[in-house]
């Protein structure tokens, strides 16, 4: 059925129609929203049985949701930025027991400078945790990974987060075609776990392992993954052949056939992106997109099938490794091994700096002359920048950089975007 | 595609009225994609909320930067922000004023965009008379289907009743009906005048 929706809301109703057996939440923008409607849909009884926990941190969201997933129950939670770092302890623990939560990944920035805005780095703070990372383009992309998503971690035994960028998905409205209820049945079979917490037949889950096992716990987990890139594009087939639509799979191409540029990015710039390719395409230039939507486990073979033939290839992220540059294309890198490419990362968009076609496209033109450097901040404001270096160099107590730099950009309220 | 860039202030609604202007496009059987410019969420900052409408599926994710189509809930925003940057020059204006664009000190944006695409509707006073309270975002639409046509007043009536309907009362869905259909007469009246004829 179509309809006209926000993000968050068409996310609530997604995950409704799996029939989760227990909701822990947490509020946190930009991600409230997703289990405000979940809240509504329990009390009204939409969603039944069901018992949904507000609980007192995210701490506590991810603990109850390890308790009720090993009590055999079908699980979900929702987080964001500094609420998914408040529980990374138990993160570590939901994967490494094996318990097949499922978690929507609201996308913002994490502080400090404390910021609400959208940008990757909170999921890529947790890309070695164990969880499955599956990245939406759109909300209807969102809404049908949330489908994907209960039963490749029921299949598998293992936590999956959905990944949708805070506010720029969450809290847009557009349309989605919600699948009806007796669909998501057939396609989803009820939970049944490989280990339950059960009176009747006791078990313990959560042993101490020492040297003589750990290692092979963790292989196992990493094997569990790598099966994951067979099972993954084949639960988006299913999913196809039955709701009649391509959502998830592995990486997306876009006009990459006879592309010598191609630009590798995840997430809702994605859209933006194949407006911006397909006016470089009007202009001659032979550009093309490949979208990554499983990031873990990260899917090197298929991004290195869709790259080897380019000529070169330009990592546009969200997300910034201090110290290094690129998350994800670190991880590009990987995959292209071996290969003489002309490679390039751009990052853009943190702390929800608007990403525009027009940026993009001078970006991209530099990249296509080759003048772009390796590591680029994509409309970045050098002034505010050189102003903060050169007072450091000045004096001492140059003060606090956060508002150093608000002062030096004046007050932003006149500003349109 | 159409882009309409709204502009109020904190607790007008400003998101609501982008948010139902993209339902009336849907119910229209149109594409459409509204969303806030997030962050100064405080009561009286400015606030901006962006609409688009398009046959197609709309991928694009940027703020709008060259608006088809502005809105303007409060008028004391126009010495304070920008409101007019990047309009179109065939763009439409709707602003909540019980002035019209010359009294408003607006001389210069009548000189430069076309005259009978810029209107004013005191908007706050209607939503007083018929909701009781200063809330214009609802009442604006229903001038913005008469203003442009670009979207008819029964889908405007729906977006409101399915929003307000929902999630408030269905009283308050009417008051704000009758309110955008008073702003929709308004709006046609002074169309009809000489001073707002086609040019073309």
């Amino acid at each position: 059925m179509l309809k006209q929706i926000e993000g968050s809301r068409a996310v609530a109703e997604a995950v409704a129609l799996a029939r989760p057996e227990v909701i822990c939440a947490y509020p946190i923008s930009p991600q409230t929203h997703i289990v405000e409607g979940l809240g509504e849909l329990v009390k009204a009884g939409t969603l039944s049985p069901c018992e949904f926990i507000n609980v007192e941190s995210e701490f506590a969201a991810m603990s109850v949701a390890i308790g009720a997933s090993a009590a055999g129950a079908r699980t979900y939670t929702a987080t964001a930025s500094q609420g998914l770092l408040f529980m990374a302890e138990a993160v570590y623990n939901a994967s490494g027991l094996g318990l097949p939560i499922v978690m929507t990944i609201a996308n913002r920035a994490i502080g400090a400078p404390i910021n609400i805005w959208n940008d990757h780095s909170d999921s890529m703070s947790q890309r070695d945790c164990g969880w499955i990372q599956l990245f939406a383009e759109s909300n209807q992309e969102a809404l049908d990974l949330h489908i994907q998503a209960f039963k490749l971690a029921e299949e598998l035994s293992m936590p999956v987060m959905v990944c949708m960028d805070g506010f720029i998905l969450t809290h847009a409205y557009e349309r989605v075609d919600m699948p009806a209820q007796a669909e998501v049945d057939a396609f989803l079979p009820a939970y049944a776990p490989r280990q339950v917490l059960d009176p009747a037949e006791p078990v313990s889950i959560g042993a101490m392992v020492g040297p003589e096992a750990f290692m092979e716990v963790r292989y196992l987990a990493h094997a569990k993954q790598l099966s994951a890139l067979e099972r993954i594009p084949r639960i988006a087939e299913e999913f196809a052949a039955r709701f009649g639509r391509a959502s998830g799979g592995l990486v997306r191409g876009y006009r990459i056939d006879d592309a010598q540029t191609i630009v590798v990015a995840l997430g809702s710039v994605l859209g933006t992106l194949k407006d911006t390719i397909d006016e470089l395409r009007l202009r001659g230039v032979k550009i093309g997109v490949l979208g990554i939507q499983s990031f873990r486990p990260f899917p090197l073979a298929a991004v290195r099938a869709a790259l080897q033939d380019a000529q070169r290839v330009v990592v546009l992220e969200k997300s910034f490794s201090v110290g290094l540059g690129g998350v994800v294309s670190t991880d590009v890198r990987l995959a292209l091994s071996g290969l003489h490419l002309h490679g390039y990362t751009v990052v853009a968009g943190l702390g929800g700096r608007a990403i525009t076609k027009a940026s993009l496209a001078r970006t991209l033109v530099e990249a296509i002359a080759d003048k772009l450097p390796p590591l680029t901040f994509m409309d970045l404001d050098w002034r505010i920048v050189n102003r903060q270096l050169e007072r450091e160099t000045q004096m001492r107590r140059s003060g606090p950089i956060a508002e150093n730099l608000l002062r030096d950009v004046g007050p932003v309220a006149a500003k349109v975007a | 595609m159409l882009q309409i860039r709204i502009h109020g202030r904190g607790g007008q609604g400003v998101v609501t009225a982008a948010e139902m202007l993209s339902i009336a496009a849907f119910q229209q059987g149109r594409h459409a994609q509204a969303f806030p410019s997030f962050g100064s969420e405080r009561t009286g900052a400015p606030v901006v909320a962006f609409c688009r409408i398009d046959d197609t599926e709309i991928r694009l994710r940027e703020p709008i930067l060259a608006p088809d189509v502005l809105i303007v809930q409060d008028s004391t925003l126009l010495h304070q922000v920008d409101v007019f940057q990047g309009l179109h020059a065939d763009g439409y204006v709707l602003i909540n004023s019980k002035r019209d664009f010359h009294d408003l000190g607006l001389a210069e944006i009548e000189r430069r965009f076309r005259g009978e695409r810029l209107i004013t509707v005191p908007a706050t006073d209607i939503a007083l008379k018929h909701v009781g309270r200063p809330l214009p975002n609802a009442v604006l639409l229903g001038g913005f289907a008469a203003l442009s046509g670009l979207i008819t007043l029964g889908a405007v009536a729906h977006a409101i009743r399915e929003k307000f309907g929902t999630r408030f009362s269905a009283k308050l869905a009417d008051a704000n009906v009758a309110a955008a259909q008073e702003a929709f007469e308004a709006v046609q009246r002074q169309m009809q005048e000489p001073s707002h004829a086609q040019a073309d």
